[in-house]
């Protein structure tokens, strides 16, 4: 409320939430520059996350795998964030939660599965894919984000840096250094924040009286912008924006993506004992899915059965990857050792050498070291 | 009870004697704590004695100090022992130097409840040892309870100590066992460790989680080797109690030293350090100890190649034994 007193401005309405499609489906806004193929693509993307995060969180709880934080619901930022990155040159800096974007840019799905399951190969992104490996440590990678953007602009290279965070994560003194360090230095990055509402339990009245998190960026004196997140066109639009100025030379934007996560913070968290089913039900109505469905039939490209085919290739792309993670080996004991150092060092060598043996004489030897 | 309905016991306990007692961290209050530590205790106390705070640990650990400062008595809860990280400055540069830097003008009586150690096949950075980050370091009482008796008495003393308190919980124990644990009041004394096992042969020196796994190896080594080990629950990290310790020592002369950690600088170095300082002539054998490796927590599939267990206590006693 200071804000309004002071300055006479409503931040509601100086960041205004960028809608291009309504729940409905029906265009509000400017119809994005995406040809019927390119719209096709990111409606393929929506189902596709949408069945491996259920898949996931089901293989979870079945304990075919760890504790798995699903991005359900917020596929159309995971989508959209990362839609018009160029693929070999420009970088995201993901959160556990983000490994719908991690896939979209390139990441194999039995990598994501592997790392739920437990398996450090799997925090491995294949060369070419600059996907950094997650971060826990809440708010921490934005920092990073800044840093690559900021070396490949110190080296002339026009690459474009996205870092990710959620509501809770802005809270955090990460999120304003790397905000203002992006905008001192200029560097080409987007701190895309998804407000899905609640940190674990915590509520946005909790976590920020601000009205938005969007207007933080006045302070640091850059491009903030509210967005609806679960519309992917307003977010493919609000991305293409900061992605152009940001490989412009434009420098940093900070997007606010208003979303919801529909599971659990991740499996062992119970969302009923903080939110209610009528939340829950409102967002559901919002749902991503559904609008771009919408839109793509009321455009007259798109049919119920060509849905039942994408629902199906979903499904089968998934139980691949589900299939093809759980067929690999469980990780050996030289997983555990390599890559802590450029080369080990003599003291876990000794300490390699002597698990080894531990092993091998328990009988657990075979099982758990590379041939 | 339950180690965890102790921890929730004293909270209880401790609000309910000293209004000037409250609770902060993430996801403490309406949800009760992500390990339900706090159960019940938003309900009882409302929102101003149980306080969830925005997602910052340096944050609420930073502004807990500044309470602790005024004359509260502040709980903090951190999620899972890597997130202390964010907080590391607090720790460290202001709330173990309070009372040192104001000559004794100020003091930071604050507790910070850290779930430690791994065993729960959780995600990176959720079953850390950082226990060694603040031997090294001035100014900070260290408690380590292995039972839920010594968790509620301890985290009683915690509250009431004059000095900050990291309290490092057993979190693989949470739930593990129950234990009788009385309904009143009553404290565990900062700096006392306890005899969990009593033995001639050897000793074992273990806290926190690993005092189970010692005991588990001492059973072992009693009944396939004859050899009665003595099981040493540190209990209280810093001050140490050196009494204990080195009596046990000088009684038995063969010492094994069980800890989680990564082998390199860890806090069993510093035990094996108080030993050669007092009670080298004593010893039989070489000091043996069991620890993690020298790599970063593996993920859960290979947690428990990581982790210590009766079978590598009991090598460790072999050697110490057989020397």
């Amino acid at each position: 409320m200071a804000t309004a007193e002071l300055t006479g401005l409503d931040m509601e309405e100086l960041f205004p939430i960028q809608t291009v499609l309504k729940a409905d489906g029906t265009l509000v806004g400017t119809e994005p520059d995406l040809s019927p193929d390119q719209l096709k693509d990111v409606y393929r993307w929506l189902v596709y996350l949408r069945t491996f995060d259920q898949r996931s969180l089901n293989l979870s709880r079945q304990g075919r795998m760890g504790t798995f934080a699903p991005f359900g619901g917020q596929e159309a930022c995971q989508v959209g964030a990362v839609y018009w990155l160029q693929k070999g040159k420009d970088w995201i800096f993901p959160t556990y939660r983000d490994h719908g974007a991690m896939q979209v840019m390139g990441v194999p799905a039995k990598n994501v599965l592997r790392y739920f399951m437990g398996d450090e190969r799997g925090s491995y992104a294949p060369e070419g894919v600059n996907v950094f490996p997650i971060s826990i440590p809440i708010a921490t990678q934005l920092v990073h984000a800044v840093g690559v953007a900021w070396a490949a602009k110190l080296k002339g290279d026009d690459a474009v840096t996205v870092g990710f965070v959620g509501d809770g994560g802005t809270s955090e003194g990460d999120f304003h250094e790397a905000l203002n360090f992006a905008s001192v230095f200029n560097t080409p990055t987007i701190i895309f924040v998804q407000n899905n509402r609640y940190a674990i339990s915590t509520p946005n009245v909790k976590q920020f009286k601000s009205r938005t998190l969007a207007q933080r960026a006045l302070a640091y004196d850059i491009p903030g912008v509210r967005v609806d997140g679960q519309d992917p066109l307003a977010v493919l639009m609000v991305m293409k924006e900061a992605v152009d100025r940001a490989r412009s030379g434009g420098g940093p934007t900070l997007v606010e993506a208003l979303t919801f996560r529909y599971g659990p913070h991740t499996t062992p968290d119970d969302p009923k004992k903080y939110r209610t089913q009528e939340e829950l039900e409102l967002w559901q109505g919002r749902d991503p899915l559904q609008r771009m469905k919408r839109y793509l039939m009321q455009k007259g490209i798109w049919t119920e059965a060509e849905d039942e085919q994408l629902y199906q290739w979903a499904k089968d792309q998934v139980n691949a990857a589900v299939a093809e993670a759980e067929a690999e080996p469980r990780p050996s004991l030289d997983d555990m050792f390599d890559f802590v150092y450029a080369a080990p060092t003599p003291e876990l060598q000794r300490q390699k050498a002597y698990l080894k043996a531990y092993l091998e004489k328990k009988g657990r030897g075979g099982a758990r070291t590379h041939a | 009870m339950t180690l965890i309905q102790a921890i929730n016991d004293a909270l209880k306990v401790a609000m309910r004697r000293d209004p000037n007692v409250l609770i902060l961290g993430e996801d403490v209050g309406v949800n009760g704590g992500v390990f339900r530590a706090t159960d019940g205790i938003y309900k009882e106390f409302g929102p101003e004695r149980a306080i969830d705070t925005p997602l910052a640990e340096s944050g609420f650990v930073g502004a807990a100090a500044g309470m602790a400062v005024y004359g509260l008595r502040p709980v903090v809860e951190i999620q899972f022992d890597g997130f202390l990280a964010p907080a590391h400055e607090h720790v460290v540069n202001h709330i173990a130097r309070i009372r040192h830097r104001s000559r004794g003008r100020f003091s930071c009586p604050m507790v910070i409840r850290i779930p430690s150690w791994g065993g729960i096949k959780a995600l990176e950075h959720h079953s850390e040892s950082i226990e060694a980050w603040y031997a090294n370091n001035p100014g900070l009482k260290m408690v380590a309870p292995s039972n839920p008796y010594d968790a509620k008495g301890l985290l009683l003393a915690a509250i009431e100590d004059p000095d900050p308190v990291l309290y490092f919980e057993p979190k693989r124990l949470y739930r593990a066992f129950r234990a009788d644990v009385p309904e009143e009041h009553y404290t565990v004394p900062i700096g006392q460790a306890a005899i969990a096992r009593d033995g001639r042969d050897l000793t074992i020196l273990a806290y926190g989680v690993h005092v189970r796994t010692a005991l588990e190896a001492a059973e072992e080594a009693a009944q396939e080797r004859g050899w009665e080990a003595e099981v040493v629950d540190l209990r209280t990290l810093n001050p140490l109690d050196l009494d204990t310790i080195i009596g046990s020592v000088k009684k038995t002369g063969r010492v094994v030293v069980v800890t989680e950690a990564p082998r390199t600088g860890g806090f069993h170095s510093e035990l094996i350090a108080l030993i050669n300082d007092h009670a080298l002539e004593y010893l039989e054998a070489p000091v043996a100890r069991v620890t993690g490796f020298d790599v970063p927590m593996p993920y859960l599939l290979n947690e428990d190649l990581f982790l210590p267990d009766a079978g590598r206590v009991m090598e460790a006693i072999e050697s110490v034994r057989t020397y």
